[in-house]
């Protein structure tokens, strides 16, 4: 099981800013170890941020995405104590899913 | 030698691609959502466009690149990106002289800023595209982002 994101989610003016640090290692499956052999590709395919049961950001990624991803974006219709959830979801099948509560305003 | 660097990653996906085929490499468990191998595979910016299901792409300038001029480290590119296009529905980031072109491309519901912020893997200098599609048109702009080490490994 992968370590727990880290998820901000604040309240600026009428909107929540959210910003996310993903633990993975993104590897791209282009990069060779100390043999001299491929390492196979192993990065985040889907990020999926819901707020009360509905989808506020959804994000495809490639290899290309940095090792711990970070994300940072707004929305509105959030209220300070209301939770902003995160899910992604792997090449292989791995999943995670974290949560934060709004704060501030 | 940076001839040379692009040798290495060409081969490197040769052996990745022939590892694939030979079923070495398995794809992930059924996966609940829809992730765009071909948009993610293209190896242009032309062929990603159409992959992510656009004819052309217009310039615009209502559309914003907030990035370095200059990245140390490929490894780690700060890219974020603003658009300022009515109903926008998606924002994608395109690195044109990385392996596979497509970086992200992230969908903006309604109620959501046309506003993403993330950080990127750059093999070496290159200009980097933010594809904006809004009210079902394609717009893009480009920035250049010189690196000084790159950031694919190998």
């Amino acid at each position: 099981m992968a370590d727990p994101m880290r998820i901000r989610a604040n309240m600026t003016g009428d909107k929540v800013e959210v910003k996310a640090l993903m633990a993975h290692e993104m590897e791209t499956g282009l990069r060779k170890d100390a043999k001299g052999n491929l390492v196979p590709p192993h990065f985040i395919r889907n990020v999926t941020v819901t707020h009360g049961g509905k989808t506020v950001l959804s994000a495809q990624w490639g290899t290309s995405v940095s090792r711990n991803p970070f994300l940072h974006f707004r929305f509105k219709g959030g209220r300070p104590g209301e939770k902003v959830t995160i899910t992604w979801l792997d090449n292989k099948g791995d999943k995670r899913t974290d949560e934060a509560i709004i704060a501030g305003g | 030698m940076d001839a040379k660097r692009r040798e290495v990653l060409k081969t490197g996906g040769g052996v990745l691609a022939l590892a694939a085929a030979a079923g070495i490499i398995k794809p992930g468990e059924a996966l609940a959502q829809e992730w765009n191998k071909a948009a993610f595979d293209s190896k242009s910016v032309a062929d990603t466009v159409k992959a992510l299901g656009g004819g052309a792409s217009t310039p615009s300038s209502a559309i914003e690149i907030i990035a370095p001029d200059i990245a140390e480290n490929g490894a780690v590119v700060p890219v974020a990106v603003e658009s300022r296009l009515p109903r926008t529905q998606a924002i994608a980031i395109l690195i044109e002289k990385n392996p596979n072109t497509l970086s992200a491309e992230f969908a903006i519901p309604a109620g959501t800023d046309p506003f993403v912020s993330t950080r990127v893997k750059m093999g070496e200098t290159s200009n980097v595209y933010a594809l904006v599609i809004a009210d079902g048109k394609y717009f893009h702009a480009v920035k250049e982002i010189k690196v000084t080490i790159g950031g694919c490994g190998g």
